[in-house]
């Protein structure tokens, strides 16, 4: 036992010689700080073999580091993580949550075309976020640039536009509901009599063609507020000297927002967007609220992808097809967070 | 000569720059009656009578008669106390655990160095872009075994360990210099106290902007409640007024009234901790 331990204290010693010479030569700093990290753990390991220590410093040092991780990191293992590789699995099944789950190869996904609802809701969902994401980019960019300025009231302006977001979509639901009412809501009612616009033609907001531009609509109206504190954070980062230089070159406000703001703002841009377009794909609760009804049922008109996995997995206990159509869902999500990563390192280049 | 066109130069900008700030003073007012009137509309619909909610000719924003009864009349037609004590429990507990384990192991991942960091991190970045309903049937039937189904538990377990909460928190401590930790080590202090005594002081904004999330999110939740409470004793305040909403649908005053309740305690929260948020946001690194 004894020798085992010296011929190893042996070798370890000997490494960290080597290591020495190789840090003499070394010309790189960076290279040559790695390098006495690795010489430094090696004779921190030498120090624990001659005293006889259990527990090496390394070792205890990540006790230390774990037993700060792990109260999350268990709850996030149990409850996000295996769920996560369970729903891929579930994708590949046929199970209806009693009885023995059964394998079902593809068949689930070659289900997908011909359902007339999933399609539904897949044009839907994509129409959606084709319509959310740069509505509300802009309007909160915009927001965030006038909100910017010296301007008296800021803080109150800001919190109105964040009142929104905070507010439960229960509640404002029932007021956009009541406001977009297609006899009897305001809107209507001014349309009918301020514009003249005739009984008959009054737009249904809630049904229809018309019901994918009132959530899209809607969406901005709540979302708008809480990209603008992204936005207004990004602007305070830009430096206020970029500006006086512009101004001295005889820069207009525009050229002035297209020279700088615009490209200072891009790795806050690409960030709005990217959690845009993920958010934008989640979409349900929206849907149901405005579009639902009194039971909460939409129609193809108005259907979503989460919703159909809301429906196969708890109405029709369908979990593998409920899964496969997860599956659709974060496949689209994926590909174009990494086309947005792509594009972003592109263009940082 | 010259003198008048410089003057007149500079009046006429003086002039654009007023006309300037006009109109950004309109475009602003107009943004927040946008942002604004449905609120104006709910306060004022939930002291009218259901007749009274869509009267346009003459349409007041006060009522003659204003009903406060129907701030009253709502605590008896749907058992809103309990729903509004689940909701406080839940959103109290969820926030408290997300904050004080989000900050702990953000801690670690900030400012300690330990084997498999990269990978344990990378398990959490990778669910960030993960949304919750690629995986919420699955995690509804682990929770079914584990008999947390109709129980708040199982909604606490959902929420309170989140990636997004670690990676905010994780990002504000990279901006704190390692040098306070460095020099706290050699004083002798252990990690924890650095931790409970460094910082935790120093990340006000970052604790504040993660609790305005957290609880907002947490008591309007919708789906989560939806899928795994069903007994009326269990349900949230979101729950139980749409639930109230698909019963008596025509009861708008009730309604509106209902609806003003389920506002004011997130937006307490938000008023008392926004002076921290823009700063927050901006130190969290999650403005990209």
């Amino acid at each position: 036992m004894d020798e085992k331990k010296a011929a190893r204290l042996q070798k370890l010693e000997t490494e960290a010689a080597a290591l020495m010479g190789k840090i003499r030569a070394e010309d790189d700093i960076e290279k040559k700080k790695q390098l006495i990290a690795k010489r430094e753990r090696i004779q921190s390991q030498a120090n624990s073999i001659k005293n006889n220590r259990r527990i090496s410093r390394e070792a205890k040092r990540d006790l230390v580091a774990y037993s700060f991780i792990a109260p999350n990191f268990i709850g996030f293992a149990v409850f996000t993580l295996i769920p996560i590789l369970f729903a891929f699995v579930l994708a590949f099944m046929n199970w209806d949550g009693s009885n023995a789950p059964s394998f079902a190869g593809l068949s689930n996904f070659a289900r997908l075309p011909q359902d007339t609802f999933f399609v539904a809701a897949l044009k839907n969902t994509l129409i959606y976020v084709v319509g959310t994401v740069p509505l509300t980019m802009i309007a909160s960019l915009a927001l965030a640039i006038v909100l910017n300025q010296k301007i008296r009231a800021k803080g109150f302006f800001r919190t109105v536009a964040f009142f929104p977001y905070v507010a439960s979509l229960v509640a404002i639901t029932a007021v956009w509901s009541m406001i977009f009412h297609p006899s009897k809501g305001p809107v209507n009612y001014l349309l009918l009599t301020v514009f003249g616009v005739d009984q008959k033609n009054l737009p249904q907001w809630f049904s229809g063609g018309l019901v994918l531009l009132t959530l899209i609509l809607f969406s901005v109206w709540k979302y708008m507020g809480y990209y603008m504190v992204i936005y207004l954070a990004g602007l305070q980062g830009i430096s206020g000297e970029l500006y006086e230089a512009g101004s001295l070159d005889g820069a207009n406000t525009w050229q002035k927002f297209l020279y700088i703001t615009w490209p200072q703002l891009r790795s806050t841009t690409f960030f709005v967007v990217v959690m845009l377009t993920i958010n934008c794909f989640k979409v349900y609760d929206i849907a149901v609220m405005l579009a639902g009804g009194g039971d909460g049922k939409l129609s193809t008109s108005a259907t979503v992808l989460v919703y159909y996995i809301y429906q196969n997995a708890f109405n029709y206990w369908d979990l593998g097809y409920s899964s496969a159509i997860a599956m659709v869902l974060f496949l689209m999500v994926l590909v174009i967070t990494l086309i947005q990563f792509r594009y972003e390192k592109k263009i940082s280049e | 000569m010259n003198q008048t066109a410089k003057s007149k130069k500079f009046r006429s900008k003086k002039r654009a720059a007023i006309l300037g700030k006009v109109g950004i003073y309109a475009i602003l007012l107009l943004i927040t009656a946008c942002m604004i009137v449905p609120f104006l509309w709910m306060l004022s619909a939930s002291i009218k009578s259901d007749r009274e909610v869509f009267q346009m000719n003459p349409f007041v924003w006060i009522p003659e008669i204003p009903k406060w009864d129907n701030y009253i009349k709502i605590w008896t037609k749907i058992p809103l106390l309990k729903f509004v004590e689940n909701t406080v429990f839940l959103t109290i507990v969820v926030t408290f655990l997300q904050l004080l384990t989000s900050s702990f192991a953000a801690y670690s991942f900030a400012k300690l160095e330990f084997k498999h960091k990269n990978a344990l991190f990378l398990a959490y970045i990778a669910t960030i872009a993960m949304p919750w309903q690629v995986y919420m049937v699955p995690q509804f039937i682990m929770m079914r075994q584990m008999g947390l189904n109709d129980k708040l538990l199982a909604m606490i377990c959902l929420q309170a360990f989140s990636a997004f909460g670690v990676f905010l928190m994780k990002q504000f401590y990279e901006g704190i210099p390692g040098e306070l930790c460095e020099a706290a080590r050699i004083d002798g202090m252990s990690e924890y106290k650095i931790y409970a005594k460094i910082m935790l002081p120093l990340s006000k904004p970052a604790l504040s902007t993660l609790t305005i999330f957290t609880f907002v999110s947490t008591w309007n939740d919708y789906l989560g409640p939806l899928i795994y409470l069903k007994s009326e004793s269990k349900k949230t305040i979101q729950l139980g007024l749409k639930m109230f909403i698909g019963q008596y649908s025509s009861e708008y005053g009730l309604i509106m009234a209902g609806s003003v309740l389920s506002l004011i305690p997130v937006i307490i929260v938000f008023l008392c901790l926004q002076k921290y948020f823009v700063e927050g946001v901006a130190s969290t690194g999650l403005k990209g």
